[in-house]
C-alpha cells in the first residue's frame, strides 16, 4: 500500500491516469442524472446540431439525439463491457495458468499448446473470427475479446507459479504437510496477485479499444444502444458537415484508454521491481 | 526444449518447421469450427430467408453437413490442401482467387505500415533507452503512450477529416483512382491508411524496444565495457544494440500480428480493398467459406512470419541453435 502512495506521489502521469479513470467512472455512474436528455429520443428537426446548441451542449447526431447524453451512456457501456471482458479473461486465463504451472505434465502440455494456437492468430483477427461464428452482438463481442486475452493471463500466471513453486518457503510448507490445493491457493496465488493487478490495468484499455473496434465494424454493440464505437461508425457519413459527431466519441475512447494505460504503467513500475 | 546437440542452422530450422505443424493444425481446427459453432443450420443461414427447403437440403448435402464432424474436418482439410477453399454463395465465385486478390492489397497496406512503424518506433525506442530519463526520453514516451491509446479507426477518420476533406492532399478512400494507374497512384492512396496503422504500431514498438534495450543496458558486460573506458558511443553500438537485435526482432514479429489484425479496421475506414474489409462484409452476409478462407490465409501468414522470426534469432545468436 505504501508502494502505491509513493508511486502516485512520484509519478504525475500515473496520478493523471488515475484521475482520468476516476472521472470516466463517475461520469458513467452518474449518467442518468448528468445526461440532459434521454439518449435514445429522436428529434429529426434538430439533426446534426453543432456544439453549444441551446439544450444540446455537445450538439446532436444524425437522428437529432443529444450527443452529450449518448456519450455519457456510452461511458457506461464501454466501462462495463471492458471491465467484464477483462475480468472474464483474467479469471479463465489465471485458472489455466495455475493448472498448467502447478499440475504440470500433460495438463501443462494441453493448456500451453491450446494457448499457442490462440496466439497463432493476430489478436484482432481472432476476435473477428469468433464473432463470425457466434454472430454479432454485445455479449458475443465480450466473449470474443475475453477469449483472445486468455493466453496473456495464462502465461503470466504460469510463469509466476513456476518460479514460486521452487522457492524455499513453498518447499517448507510442503514439508510441513500443507495440501497441494492449499499451497496453490495461498502461497502461489498470492504471489501472482501483483503481476495480475498490473496486467489487468494494462489490459483494460486494450479491451475497451477492441470492443469499440468490433462495434465500429458493426460486429459488437448494435444500434440504437449508445456506444462509442458504433457512434463513430455512423458519424462517418456526415464527416463533412458535422465533424464533431465523429471527433467526440473517439476522444472519449482515447481519454479512457489513456487513463488506464498511464495508471497501468505506474502500477507496473511500482509493483514489479524487475522493471524499475 | 529439444535435445542438446543441435546440428547447426539447418537442423534447427527443420525442428522449428516441425513445431509449426501442430500450431497450424490447431489453427485449421479453429477455422473449421467457425462454421460449426454458429447457432442454427449454417446452410439455412447462408442461403437466407428466401431459400426453399430443397435449396437448404441441397447445400446441406454439398457442404457435407450430414456427415460426422471428424469426417467433415478431414474432407474440408483435404480440399484446403488442394487449394480448394470452397465457393462464396453471395459472390458466386471460388473463394481462393478472391482471397488471394484481396490479400495482395492487405499486404501492400501492412508493408507500408510496417515500414513506418520500424522507422519511427525503433528509432524512438532506441533513443529513449539510450537517453533514459532525459527530456528526449520523456517526450518520445509521452507521444508513445498517447499513440498506443489512440483507437486506429478514430485516427483514420481524423486524418481523413484533416488531410482528405479539409486540405485535400490525399484521397479519402480506395487503393487507386478511377482513371489513374501505376505505383505512384497506389502510393498516393496508401499514405493515409499506412500512417494510421503504422503510427499505432510505431507507438507500441517504441515502448517495447525501449524496455528491451534498457534490459541489455543493465547487463554486467555493458558495465564492464564502460568500466574499461570504452567510449559511450562504442558501448552502445558494439555491446548494446548488437545484443538488442533479438528482443527487437521478437517485438517486430508481434507487431506483424497487430498490423494484420489492425488492417481489418483500417481497411474498413479507408475502403481499402483488402482481406479485412472483405471479411467484415462476409461476416455480415454470413458468407462462411469466404470468412474461413480469409482467416486461414492471415493466420497462416502470421505463423510463417513467426517461423521466420525464430529462424532470424538463430542467425543472429548462434547459441539458440543448440538449445
Amino acid at each position: 500500500m505504501t508502494d502505491l502512495v509513493r508511486m502516485f506521489r512520484k509519478s504525475s502521469s500515473a496520478l493523471f491516469g488515475l484521475g482520468l479513470v476516476a472521472v470516466m467512472a463517475v461520469l458513467a455512474l452518474l449518467a442518468p442524472w448528468l445526461a440532459p436528455r434521454d439518449p435514445d429520443v429522436i428529434d429529426t428537426a434538430r439533426r446534426l446540431a453543432p456544439i453549444l446548441t441551446a439544450g444540446h451542449p455537445l450538439g446532436t447526431d444524425e437522428f437529432g439525439r443529444d450527443l452529450l447524453s449518448r456519450l455519457l451512456y456510452g461511458a457506461r457501456i464501454s466501462l462495463m463491457v471492458g471491465l467484464t471482458a477483462t475480468a472474464l479473461a483474467a479469471l479463465v486465463g489465471s485458472l489455466c495458468g495455475l493448472l498448467a504451472g502447478f499440475v504440470g505434465r500433460w495438463v501443462d502440455q494441453v493448456i500451453m499448446r491450446s494457448i499457442d494456437t490462440l496466439l497463432a492468430f493476430p489478436y484482432f483477427l481472432l476476435a473477428v473470427a469468433i464473432i463470425a461464428a457466434l454472430g454479432p452482438g454485445l455479449v458475443n463481442g465480450m466473449v470474443a475479446v475475453a477469449v483472445v486475452n486468455i493466453p496473456f493471463y495464462g502465461r503470466i500466471v504460469r510463469a509466476t507459479v513456476l518460479s514460486v513453486k521452487q522457492t524455499d518457503y513453498v518447499e517448507s510448507a510442503r514439508a510441513l504437510g500443507v495440501s497441494e490445493l492449499r499451497l496453490a491457493l495461498t502461497h502461489v496465488l498470492r504471489n501472482c496477485l501483483a503481476p495480475l493487478i498490473v496486467a489487468v490495468t494494462l489490459n483494460v484499455g486494450g479491451m475497451i479499444t477492441a470492443l469499440a473496434g468490433l462495434s465500429f465494424l458493426g460486429l459488437g454493440v448494435q444500434p440504437p444502444t449508445s456506444d462509442w464505437g458504433s457512434m463513430l461508425s455512423a458519424s462517418r457519413q456526415y464527416l463533412n458537415v458535422a465533424p464533431h459527431v465523429a471527433a467526440l466519441p473517439g476522444m472519449a475512447i482515447f481519454l479512457t484508454v489513456l487513463g488506464f494505460n498511464l495508471l497501468g504503467d505506474g502500477l507496473r513500475d511500482a509493483l514489479d521491481p524487475r522493471l524499475r | 526444449m529439444a535435445a542438446v546437440g543441435g546440428g547447426g542452422l539447418p537442423a534447427y530450422a527443420l525442428r522449428r518447421l516441425l513445431l509449426a505443424v501442430p500450431v497450424l493444425f490447431g489453427v485449421s481446427v479453429l477455422v473449421f469450427a467457425v462454421l460449426h459453432l454458429a447457432p442454427g443450420d449454417p446452410a439455412a443461414i447462408m442461403l437466407g430467408a428466401q431459400a426453399t427447403k430443397e435449396d437448404v437440403a441441397r447445400l446441406h448435402r454439398d457442404l457435407g453437413l450430414d456427415q460426422p464432424l471428424v469426417i467433415q474436418y478431414v474432407r474440408w482439410m483435404g480440399h484446403v490442401l488442394r487449394g480448394d477453399l470452397g465457393r462464396s454463395i453471395p459472390l458466386g465465385r471460388a473463394v481462393l482467387p478472391e482471397v488471394l486478390l484481396r490479400f495482395k492489397a492487405t499486404l501492400v497496406l501492412t508493408t507500408g505500415a510496417l515500414l513506418i512503424a520500424i522507422l519511427l518506433g525503433l528509432a524512438a525506442g532506441i533513443v529513449s533507452a539510450v537517453r533514459q530519463y532525459t527530456w528526449l526520453d520523456r517526450i518520445s514516451m509521452g507521444v508513445a503512450v498517447t499513440g498506443v491509446s489512440l483507437p486506429v479507426f478514430w485516427t483514420g477518420i481524423m486524418l481523413i477529416l484533416l488531410f482528405a476533406l479539409q486540405l485535400q492532399w490525399f484521397p479519402s478512400s480506395g487503393m487507386s483512382s478511377p482513371y489513374g494507374s501505376g505505383v505512384a497512384d497506389v502510393l498516393w492512396h496508401l499514405v493515409l491508411p499506412a500512417v494510421t496503422l503504422g503510427t499505432a504500431s510505431a507507438a507500441a514498438l517504441a515502448r517495447l524496444t525501449r524496455s528491451s534495450v534498457l534490459e541489455i543496458i543493465r547487463q554486467d558486460y555493458v558495465r564492464s565495457a564502460r568500466a574499461k573506458g570504452l567510449a559511450e558511443r562504442a558501448v552502445i553500438a558494439r555491446h548494446v544494440l548488437k545484443n538488442s537485435i533479438n528482443p527487437i526482432i521478437t517485438v517486430l514479429g508481434l507487431q506483424v500480428g497487430f498490423l494484420l489484425g489492425g488492417a481489418i479496421l483500417t481497411e474498413t475506414v479507408f475502403s481499402w480493398p483488402g482481406l479485412g474489409s472483405m471479411m467484415v462484409r462476409a461476416i455480415q452476409a454470413r458468407d462462411y467459406p469466404l470468412v474461413q478462407g480469409g482467416v486461414l490465409l492471415i493466420a497462416t501468414t502470421f505463423v510463417l512470419v513467426n517461423l521466420v522470426v525464430d529462424l532470424l534469432y538463430a542467425v543472429f545468436d548462434p547459441r539458440i541453435r543448440y538449445d
